[in-house]
């Protein structure tokens, strides 16, 4: 048989079939849908439109509801699209929503996805987001999709994707200190462009990834898009079943896949770790990659540590590490991902310090979860950038108006290079705070 | 689907992504209510930098007399058109806005499917880059069976990519009424 690579291998078994190959145009079964307050209520609203208003989602559990984007605001039509959500929610009967004001409140729905036990290898999970492909770090295939398809899942538990072509990036060695796996991605992406992998699944792979954690591994997943990726992907190892079966409380079976040996990619790039620098992306694209040390001393008028690339527990380690006992110059905000990773704030310590209290000792603000100023929201968003500012940010995108005014400047880093810049009010090097 | 379409172009440049088409901001309105759908029409491009606006020059309103439609039918583009958040919010917002078709060198997969699956609007991929052929209020003529673009304004003529496999889709109207067509749905 044609060997596959995972992507392939994942879809051809959900489609029912021996053997798929790039371009083929199939139908694929649906193990998990997510969706959020952002698209929940227009997929509601399709699938209401074309399964009838009394129609019965086709498989209550499987359908993930997580609002995360607009939450903390006085927004009524924000706070109206969270009501949909629970009414239909009620009215389906669904097993797994992470409410507003309750104690399941989980914030950014990437990170509660995994937290919450909804991503097994050799799944197919589909969400209205597009980093729904940060799962792929669980080696699934995972993918941002619309409304549109979404209600359509809704209703028959299926949907058509083309069998993306695979692109395989290999990384070797020991990451150093001052590196994390958002200068790789950011490396990738400054390489390939930001449509570099467009229709393509992107295969991370070598000792360089799998000496990751788990989190920095939803880092490279996360941010696929950013080059036009339809997936990233990590094949499962000791970390990625070890982190799943902590987490899969609902007992599902699954099935780890791995790509075939021989199977054919589409291009194939490896680099040494240990060679790479820490980087920024420019305004106002992710692929306008600069070496920190290149545009060293930027004035900048903000900082922002949060969102689904940037806020979980690994990122505010590693900003805390140069935040300790340092004041910050600039109004620097922190946004745990997750309700779970806001309790690790209050709980894990560095010194007689909890990482919380080495960020507001620093002087720096720190807000309840949810997606926040990453992507700008309403006005009254925590850290949005309501003027034309220059901000360096873990988060993902810096195209025009991203985070908020279309003539602020985004810079997006690592949580090191962020902190380090924080603390000096101008881009900066973490090499220049750490030992 | 319209087989013809005839229209203004309103021409932008590369990587033109979702929150320059419609900024987050605007996503609270829920596409589902027709009076909330007809509000994307009014920001609709609002985050596009005023100065890659309307190309050549830039600076070109996207709105002129009526606050939630365009004067402008036919979008065209650079590269990588509609990157960025999967938001079908994007394509929503240029066909509330009266935009019934794109033209542009390739698009980011969420945007064209989205675009395709929902029915909203034509996204065409050109031949030879033309965002840099084409000036903003030309009249332009696509004939979508043929594959074609004729610029009325210059006489120009050329040759757009056929839509290929989404095609089907496209002339059913969308996921929905082509499932319906081919048996998938009751």
């Amino acid at each position: 048989m044609t060997p596959m690579t995972l992507t392939e291998k994942i879809l051809a078994q959900h489609a029912g079939r021996d053997a798929v190959g790039p371009g083929d145009n199939i139908w694929v079964d649906v193990d998990v849908l997510m969706t959020h307050d952002v698209c929940g209520p227009g997929t509601i609203g399709v699938f209401k439109q074309h399964f009838g208003k009394d129609a019965k989602v086709w498989d209550r559990e499987k359908v993930v509801i997580v609002p995360d984007h607009y939450i903390f605001t006085a927004d009524k039509m924000a706070n109206r699209n969270v009501d949909v959500l629970r009414e239909f929610v009620r009215e389906q009967d669904l097993p797994y929503y992470y409410d507003v004001g309750t104690d399941k409140y989980k914030g950014v729905c990437h990170i509660a996805l995994p937290e919450e036990g909804h991503t097994r290898p050799g799944e197919v999970l589909f969400g209205t987001d597009s980093h729904t492909c940060t799962a792929g770090a669980f080696g699934e295939f995972a993918t941002g999709i619309g409304n549109t398809d979404a209600g359509f899942i809704l209703g028959t538990g299926k949907l058509w994707v083309k069998v993306p072509p695979t692109m395989r990036f290999v990384f070797h060695g020991q990451l150093p200190p001052y590196l994390m796996a958002k200068d790789l991605i950011l490396a990738v992406i400054g390489d390939i462009g930001c449509d570099g992998a467009t229709y393509r699944a992107m295969e991370f792979d070598g000792d360089g990834v799998y000496a990751l954690n788990i989190e920095e591994r939803m880092t490279l997943c996360n941010m696929v898009i950013e080059a036009g990726g339809k997936n990233g992907v990590i094949a499962p190892d000791k970390v990625t079943l070890d982190y799943v079966n902590a987490r899969n409380k609902h007992g599902k079976a699954y099935t780890p896949v791995h790509t075939d040996p021989g199977a054919k990619f589409i291009y194939e790039k490896v680099y040494d770790v240990t060679k790479l620098q820490p980087v920024v992306a420019k305004p106002h694209s992710p692929d306008n990659r600069a070496a920190v040390g290149d545009v060293s001393g930027t004035k900048l008028d903000r900082a922002y540590i949060g969102s689904c690339t940037g806020g979980k527990l690994t990122d505010f380690r590693a900003a805390a590490r140069i935040l300790k006992d340092k004041t910050v110059k600039i109004d620097t905000f922190v946004v745990p991902a997750t309700s779970e990773v806001a309790a690790g704030l209050k709980s894990e310590k560095i010194g007689s310090q909890t990482l919380e209290e080495v960020f507001l000792s620093a002087g720096a603000k720190v807000g309840p979860p949810s997606c926040a100023a990453c992507l700008g929201g309403p006005s009254d968003t925590f850290g949005r950038l309501n003027q034309p500012l220059s901000c360096i940010s873990t988060t993902n995108r810096n195209f025009p108006g991203r985070m908020g005014h279309k003539e602020a400047r985004v810079y997006l880093a690592s949580p090191l290079t962020v902190a380090a810049s924080a603390v000096r009010g101008a881009i900066t090097d973490p090499r220049e705070y750490l030992e | 689907m319209q087989t013809t379409i005839t229209g203004k172009a309103y021409v932008l440049g590369d990587n033109i992504d979702t929150d320059q088409i419609i900024p987050a901001q605007y996503l609270t309105f829920n596409p589902s209510i027709p009076e909330e759908y007809k509000q994307f029409g009014k920001y609709a491009l609002s985050s596009v930098p005023p100065s890659q606006a309307g190309l050549p020059k830039g600076h070109v309103p996207f709105h002129t007399d009526d606050e939630f439609v365009s004067p402008y039918k036919i979008v065209v583009a650079g590269k990588n058109f509609g990157c960025g958040s999967s938001r079908e919010h994007a394509p929503i917002a240029l066909d509330a806005a009266g935009i019934e078709a794109v033209v542009a060198e390739f698009y980011a997969r969420i945007f064209y499917r989205n675009s395709v699956n929902g029915g909203y609007l034509i996204p065409l991929e050109c031949v030879e880059r033309l965002c840099e052929r084409v000036c903003t209020g030309d009249e332009l003529r696509l004939d979508v069976a043929a594959h074609t673009m004729h610029n009325l304004t210059t006489g120009e003529r050329y040759e757009l990519k056929p839509l290929g496999e989404v095609a089907p889709i496209l002339e059913a109207g969308g996921i929905f009424p082509f499932a319906r067509k081919s048996g998938m749905l009751g």
